[in-house]
């Protein structure tokens, strides 16, 4: 069975190069959301395996976005892995505390971010 | 199936269980008559040779050639090994690369395909701005657009990391900016960030048929970035032709509606 992963990121270059690197994996499926509220809309109506969430978005911030999923009995155990600009230690501390599984700060190369999803995948 | 039947059923899978058992046993005993009486032959041989001196030496000789083939065939298998490992590691090695350039070839072709969605101009400078952000990690940057007229000035359209207002304007061929885009060519400093707004890190010029329409100067970058790869000089290459020809088409895409609703305006007001 294919694993489904929604993309929540408000740069459409980043969605659609993030689509491009997940695309090699096998049997996935991929959602895309332009903004945290597109993305909780979209994650508490469908099942998903996977989030990759951007923390700077218009409407709603990826760090909101998460403690609303980490905070819903139903979504709380989706992996996260956030993707973003802000490289410093006290935003990754944030995200991690808040409850995503990997932070990876952009520019981002595609096989580090095929790496991490295949890993949080294969854990589940 | 009544009691009787049953156990005739099981009684007849039992018997040929058994059977095929028997049949087993059988080939084995004929196996080991087989590997008995080869033994015999080879203690036979070797007794005989330990008696016969000629012999002796025949069967040593004869096994000593063997070791030598044997060895022979040793080594060539060795070196074999060691010819696959190498094409293997430069296979792995291969792998890499076609990954990276893979990486690259969809970073190129994402940017340009944005870049090339729209004749918006309002988004043409976002999607720049995106890509300068996102691809290439840079923190503090302003894109430049020149003007027209006979000393014509770059003016700041859109920045990120400092206000639009904090960035000088600059003279097509003067200062360390104006000169970077009067050259055409992408321009780099060797260091990770500037505070003076006139001395940037990274200019890139974008030229439209060999002339230059504006430039993407770049002042410092994200604390995670630390200096420029291959991957980001191709990027800058992009972006000094794509970025310009999105801006280009955009500019002369605004100029063709105004025109056109000033002429649409025009006839309406014969045509009524």
């Amino acid at each position: 069975m294919g694993h489904r992963i929604l993309i929540v990121e408000d740069s459409p270059t980043m969605r659609q190069l993030l689509v491009f690197a997940l695309r090699r994996l096998k049997e996935v499926e991929i959602v895309e959301a332009q903004d945290g509220m597109d993305g909780l809309r979209k994650v508490s109506s469908d099942h998903f395996d996977l989030a990759l969430i951007d923390i700077n978005m218009p409407v709603m911030d990826g760090l909101k976005l998460i403690s609303l999923i980490r905070g819903d009995e139903s979504l709380k155990e989706i992996p996260i892995v956030v993707i973003t600009t802000e490289g410093a230690n006290e935003d990754r501390r944030r995200a991690i505390e808040l409850g995503a599984n990997e932070y990876l700060c952009k520019p981002i190369q595609a096989n580090q971010v095929r790496t991490v999803v295949k890993g949080l995948l294969k854990a589940q | 199936m009544s009691e009787h039947d049953k156990l005739s059923t099981r009684a007849e899978d039992f018997l040929a269980l058994f059977n095929k058992g028997a049949e087993f046993t059988r080939e084995l005993l004929k196996e080991n008559e087989r590997l008995r009486s080869r033994l015999a032959a080879v203690t036979d041989r070797q007794e005989s040779a330990a008696r016969n001196p000629r012999d002796w030496d025949k069967l040593r000789h004869e096994l000593m050639t063997r070791i030598a083939s044997l060895e022979e065939e040793c080594t060539t298998v060795r070196e074999r090994l060691d010819q696959v490992e190498l094409e293997n590691s430069q296979f792995a090695q291969r792998y890499v690369e076609v990954e990276e350039e893979n990486n690259n070839l969809a970073n190129l072709y994402v940017s340009s395909y944005q870049l090339h969605s729209t004749l918006d101009m309002a988004e043409v400078l976002r999607i720049i701005t995106e890509i300068v952000i996102n691809l290439i990690g840079a923190e503090v940057f302003a894109v430049y657009l020149l003007g027209d007229g006979e000393k014509p000035e770059l003016q700041p359209v859109i920045s990120e990391g400092m206000d639009l207002s904090a960035f000088p304007r600059a003279k097509l061929g003067v200062g360390v900016l104006g000169k970077a885009v009067a050259s055409n060519e992408t321009t780099c400093w060797d260091t990770q960030r500037s505070d003076d707004l006139s001395q940037p890190i990274v200019c890139v010029p974008l030229v439209v048929q060999n002339r230059p329409i504006g430039a993407i100067a770049v002042y410092g970058l994200l604390a995670q970035k630390d200096g420029f790869s291959a991957l980001d000089h191709e990027l800058f290459n992009m972006l000094g032709g794509h970025a310009a020809t999105a801006i280009f088409a955009a500019k002369l895409y605004s100029q063709s509606e105004r025109k056109l609703n000033t002429i649409q305006g025009f006839i309406d007001l014969l045509t009524k």
